[in-house]
């Protein structure tokens, strides 16, 4: 054959390019590509599948809204009789008297174009109307609210410090979150799902707290609590408190929080900075409520709801509440980060120590090595010398998937290691299939060349058509799989691909180059 | 060396009848075990749920595993020897997946540290929420369909050039899914009603190839199921990546037999069907079983040596590969010839 050495040298480069993909793996310094990325069940780590609650963020939205035109109604003098969110995210509005009635949809058409009107009534010269947002606009709200979140979640992940995490949104609301190596799992978590949302509200004090927590509350009002843990009798301690509803100010003007040690009493506390923005506003309702108790809620939780001694200017305060270190970093962190616009749940949890992984490592060595040097030993024994020939096909087929991982940066999982395995079983089929066609060639006395050749020519269709369904198999998998099967079907593709490459080119390579360079008379198969 | 010699002949193809029995038993009793057992067992993945795989630095009781679970209120959990018996490691298991899970693992590790008297390694903790554990149970049955799909536009286009006619009938039955998914049928339902379409479709437009090969797949399939509802194990993501391994490497048999079929036919075209595919089945067998131990060896190495996570992975392809063999023998073929047996011409 003329292109024998064309052929030749195409091969070395195959082979050439897949050993420097793989050289990073073994010694990272020799040049700078990445290693073979292992999947969280080999090196351990933690995957998180988080929903998050656009619903709740449309709920917040209209509970805004809400607040909103109560204060109109207030600055116009519009008397109601009910105004609420109710359902979630509706508002159900009642006026009484024309006046009332007609300021209303002044204001509506002023100042509310956007809500949608869902009913209206009147009743006795009541006017009862029910509102909503529009689907067009509720969709975008839930939608930026997932953006958002991912962005949040991005940003505290990258703060906590961890390595080349992978955060991702998969359909609408659900967000992926796959942290390698990470140990402790908990604060990792905490920090993740809190939805961190600071806000400032006044303590209503005109109002009885004892009778409110027997369900008389106020309208306006709400009871939350404040829960702290007692470190030497690890009690949790619930104190209520009757707090207003409406937010003052939230952590939205925040520049900057850090943690710092009190030295009073040596205890952490959190420090914050707002904008110009937070800040006046922060002076403005300092200097208005004089006197008055301010709750720092966070979460619905209240931290601390301190007197006001005097107005505050400069923007700064301080958030305090019994925290170890760690919990005042994460508070920082999460503060920093920003708020979530919407509680996130978590649906799928995975979590897998390293011992475990490093166990799972070796164990799927030793049965890829045992199963392997079987295979090897068998084709040996059977094929003889030809057996050798696929053998060096088969050990090179290994360091073809090897370099097909580190080359399109794909993960080896535990699964992936399992394909590998199969690989090897399966990929001799390519060269048994050819080996058999030139048996049966050769024992009807056709020389050892011309069998080889007419046993490739015939056996090459049937290979591919058999390699073709496996193939079609592995990426359906990969399009379905999550993980760590995603990493077998990886393995799976790259072996069938491998194994197309070195039995169909490199195996009919080397025959040629012993019966055609090397005048080789017999055959040993 | 030869296990087979080249001029072997044996009857494979008389002994069809006695094939056909005992595939047919085999169907059954695992049909017969699918119901019994209520549909197959599924794991977490698929159920929803929370499994947590600790490690005792000593032996420790399965008694005492349980009283201290039962102290820190799991709901329903089971608990199971895990891995090598040397290796002390324990599966715990409950229906409930613990959303908030705020210091979940920490709570079980005092638990089960207070019970046992011993050190307490967790080494995994997988929960699965029940709407993640619906998605990907119709993920899975979506991705075994559509496997089965396009591996038989395949075969159809490739063996008897009906390219086209194996596309139109492809989006015809891609249509018939999603417009039955408008109605919300349920996915298994779904992919019944799909399957059998697609059988009958063979018949009228007379795919034959595709035909025989799709019937061992889903043979294979279901006995693979069949027997993991028998031996009551888990169906998991890696069992179903290995059932789609599966059906790729039975009908890598079942191509290369019937390669060698369509060959023949050319050859030996004076020559009765029957003789043709005998002919063509002893030809091959040479390759099927060495393939087959070739690959049985490597399964094999992984069930012994691959760890307990990889365990029922192993049993899997260990299964799947014996009955795919089987299966293209006794089943694709034996099929081609029912429908020769049919009488019309073709």
């Amino acid at each position: 054959m003329k292109n024998l050495s064309w052929r030749a040298v195409s091969v070395i480069a195959v082979i050439v390019i897949a050993v420097i993909y793989i050289l990073p793996t073994i010694k990272p310094s020799l040049w700078p590509h990445k290693k073979i990325n292992l999947g969280l069940d080999l090196q351990g780590g933690m995957h998180l599948a988080l929903e998050v609650d656009t619903e709740k963020a449309v709920e917040s939205t209209i509970e805004r809204i809400s607040q909103e035109m109560r204060s109109f109604f207030k600055k116009e003098h519009i008397r109601h009789i009910e105004l609420n969110r109710i359902d979630g995210s509706r508002i159900s509005v009642q006026l009484q008297g024309q006046e009332n009635i007609d300021g209303f949809e002044k204001l509506l058409d002023k100042e509310f174009k956007n809500l949608r009107i869902l009913s209206r009534s009147t009743h006795d010269g009541i006017l009862t109307m029910m509102l909503d947002l529009p689907d067009k606009e509720s969709d975008q709200i839930k939608k930026l609210a997932t953006e958002q979140a991912l962005e949040t979640i991005r940003n505290r992940i990258d703060q906590f410090g961890v390595s080349e995490p992978d955060i991702r949104q998969q359909g609408e609301k659900r967000i992926l979150i796959q942290l390698p190596g990470i140990k402790d799992t908990k604060r990792a978590k905490d920090l993740i799902g809190r939805t961190a949302l600071l806000e400032f509200k006044l303590v209503d004090e005109t109002h009885d707290l004892n009778s409110a927590l027997q369900g008389n509350v106020p309208p306006g009002s709400e009871v939350l609590y404040g829960i702290k843990e007692d470190p030497e009798t690890r009690r949790v301690i619930k104190t209520p408190y009757l707090i207003k509803k409406r937010t003052l100010l939230t952590g939205a003007h925040l520049t900057d929080a850090k943690v710092q040690i009190d030295s009073q009493y040596n205890e952490p506390y959190v420090s914050i900075n707002f904008d110009k923005k937070g800040g006046r506003g922060f002076a403005r309702i300092t200097g208005a409520n004089v006197k008055k108790r301010l709750a720092i809620v966070l979460d619905k939780k209240v931290h601390s709801a301190p007197v006001i001694q005097e107005k505050i200017t400069g923007g700064q305060a301080r958030i305090t509440g019994r925290f170890t270190t760690e919990e005042a970093r994460d508070l920082a962190i999460a503060l920093r980060a920003g708020a979530l616009p919407a509680p996130v749940n978590i649906l799928e949890e995975r979590t897998v120590g390293p011992s475990l992984g490093t166990d799972s490592i070796r164990k799927g060595l030793i049965s890829m090595c045992v199963g392997g040097i079987l295979v090897i030993l068998f084709m040996i024994v059977y094929y003889r010398a030809s057996g050798l020939i696929a053998d060096f096909a088969l050990i090179l087929n290994i360091i073809l998937i090897a370099g097909g991982l580190a080359g399109f940066q794909a993960t080896l999982t535990l699964p992936g290691i399992a394909g590998i395995i199969l690989t090897i079983g399966m990929a001799v089929d390519a060269n048994v299939l050819i080996f058999e066609r030139i048996r049966e060639e050769m024992s009807i006395g056709k020389t050892p060349r011309a069998a080889v050749d007419a046993g490739y020519d015939r056996a090459s269709l049937t290979i591919l058509d058999a390699n073709v369904t496996t193939l079609v198999a592995a990426l359906v998998l990969f399009q379905f799989g999550t993980g760590p099967v995603k990493g077998f079907a990886v393995t799976l593709s790259l072996g069938v691909l491998s194994s197309l490459f070195t039995a169909l080119i490199l195996s009919r390579l080397i025959f040629d180059y012993f019966l055609v360079k090397l005048k080789s008379k017999s055959l040993s198969i | 060396m030869q296990f087979i010699k080249p001029d072997i002949n044996i009857n494979f193809v008389s002994k069809r009848k006695i094939a056909f029995f005992i595939s047919l038993a085999m169907i059954l009793v695992s049909i017969a075990s699918l119901l019994i057992h209520k549909g197959p067992r599924y794991g977490i993945d698929f159920a929803g749920g929370t499994l947590i795989q600790v490690k005792f630095s000593v032996p420790a009781s399965l008694n005492n595993i349980k009283s201290g679970l039962a102290a820190i209120d799991l709901g329903k959990s089971s608990v199971q020897q895990f891995g090598d018996q040397r290796d002390n490691e324990y599966l715990i298991r409950t229906d409930i997946s613990i959303t908030t899970s705020q210091g979940f693992s920490s709570k079980v590790q005092k638990a089960l540290e207070a019970s046992t008297g011993n050190e307490v390694n967790i080494r995994r903790v997988e929960m699965v929420g029940p709407q993640v554990g619906k998605d990907l149970r119709e993920k899975a049955l979506f991705a075994m369909f559509y496997a089965l799909l396009f591996i038989t536009i395949y075969i159809s286009g490739r063996f008897e050039l009906k390219w086209v006619l194996s596309g139109v009938m492809a989006g015809a039955l891609m249509g018939a899914v999603y417009l039955l998914s408008v109605f919300n049928v349920s996915v298994p339902y779904l992919i019944a009603a799909a399957l059998i379409v697609t059988l009958l479709l063979f018949w009228f437009l007379e795919l034959k190839y595709a035909m025989g090969a799709i019937v061992a797949l889903i043979h294979d399939v279901t006995i693979t199921v069949g027997i993991f509802s028998i031996f009551d194990i888990e169906f998991t993501l890696p069992i179903i990546a290995a059932l789609l391994t599966i059906i790729g490497y039975s009908l890598n048999d079942t191509i290369i037999i019937f390669d060698r079929i369509r060959e023949n036919l050319r050859k030996y075209h004076k020559n009765p069907l029957e003789f043709t595919i005998n002919r063509s089945v002893n030809e091959t067998l040479s390759r099927t079983i060495l393939t087959s131990i070739t690959t049985l060896v490597v399964v094999v190495a992984l069930f012994v040596l691959g760890g307990g996570i990889i365990h029922d992975f192993a049993f899997a392809m260990i299964i799947g590969v014996i009955i795919g063999t089987y299966s293209s023998v006794y089943v694709a073929s034996p099929i081609l010839l029912a429908w020769h047996g049919r009488g019309r011409k073709k």
